[in-house]
C-alpha cells in the first residue's frame, strides 16, 4: 500500500535539516546519513550523500533521475562476488 | 450498421491493400495490419478474440474488452468489413501495443540500470527484483538450473 499523499514523502528530519542548511549556504559537502528509508526529493539534487550500508557510508551523487526512489536503493547491503571456484585442493 | 455487419465475406479494397503475406512456421499466413506501428498484425484465419491475442500486449481480457466495446461479433478476421476494420484500428490505437510496448518496457529497465539502484542491478544480475527468495525457486529469472560440479547426490 503506498504512502498517503497528504503526508508528503518521508525524509528523516536530521537529513532534511542538513540539506536545507546546505541549500542556504550554496556550498556542497558530503552529507553522512544512516537514514536509508528517506525518499529522494528534488531539493537533494546535486548533493553528494554518503549512505550507510550497514558497514560503511557509500557516497552517492544525487541526480534528477533518482527522485522518488529511496536512499537505501543506491547503497547495496550485500556484496556477492560469485561462488568459490573449485575448492577441492583446500579440502585435502 | 447492422446491414453492413451482415455482409459477411465482403472484404473491402482497403483491407486487401493492407494485407501482408508472412511466412510463419513454414505455413503461409495472411496478416492484417491494424494500427500504424509494426508488430500489430493479426492472423487472417482465426476468430477475432484469438487473433487479437497475437498482438504483444493483448491477452484474453483485453481482446474480449475490445470486441465488447466495438459490438463486433466474434468472427474470422478475414471476414471483417472495411468499416469494422476501421473502427477496430481506432480502438486498438488507444492502447500501447506491439513494438511500442516492448520499447517502453526496455526504456523503463534502462532507466533503472542507468541510475544504479537496487532494481537496476537485480536486472543486470538476472535475479528477481521484487524481494522474492532466491535460495530456491526464482527459476523464471535464473533460467534452467546449472548442475554444480562435484556435488554429492543425496543418499536415501
Amino acid at each position: 500500500m503506498p504512502r498517503s499523499l497528504k503526508k508528503n514523502p518521508f525524509v528523516a528530519n536530521p537529513l532534511l535539516r542538513k540539506i536545507n542548511k546546505l541549500n542556504t549556504k550554496a556550498e556542497k559537502e558530503i552529507i553522512v546519513t544512516w537514514s536509508r528509508a528517506s525518499t529522494i526529493i528534488p531539493t537533494m539534487i546535486g548533493h553528494t550523500i554518503a549512505i550507510h550500508n550497514g558497514k560503511e557510508h557509500l557516497p552517492i551523487y544525487i541526480t534528477d533521475r533518482m527522485v522518488g526512489h529511496k536512499l537505501g536503493e543506491f547503497s547495496p547491503t550485500l556484496n556477492f562476488r560469485g561462488h568459490a571456484k573449485n575448492d577441492n585442493r583446500s579440502r585435502r | 450498421m447492422f446491414g453492413i455487419r451482415r455482409s459477411v465475406g465482403f472484404v473491402s479494397d482497403v483491407a486487401l491493400q493492407l494485407r501482408q503475406s508472412l511466412l510463419l512456421h513454414g505455413v503461409r499466413v495472411q496478416c492484417i495490419n491494424i494500427g500504424g506501428g509494426t508488430g500489430v498484425n493479426i492472423p487472417d484465419n482465426k476468430r477475432l478474440e484469438v487473433a487479437l491475442q497475437h498482438i504483444h500486449g493483448v491477452g484474453h481480457f483485453r481482446a474480449h474488452r475490445i470486441l465488447v466495446e466495438l459490438n463486433i461479433e466474434n468472427k474470422l478476421a478475414k471476414d471483417l468489413t472495411g468499416l469494422e476494420l476501421y473502427s477496430l484500428r481506432e480502438e486498438v490505437s488507444k492502447y500501447m501495443l506491439g513494438n511500442d510496448l516492448k520499447r517502453c518496457v526496455q526504456r523503463d529497465i534502462e532507466r533503472l540500470t542507468s541510475i544504479q539502484c537496487y532494481r537496476g542491478y537485480r536486472h543486470i544480475a538476472g535475479l528477481p527484483c521484487r524481494g522474492q527468495r532466491t535460495s530456491t525457486n526464482a527459476r523464471t529469472r535464473k533460467g534452467k538450473p546449472i548442475p554444480i560440479a562435484g556435488k554429492k547426490k543425496a543418499v536415501r
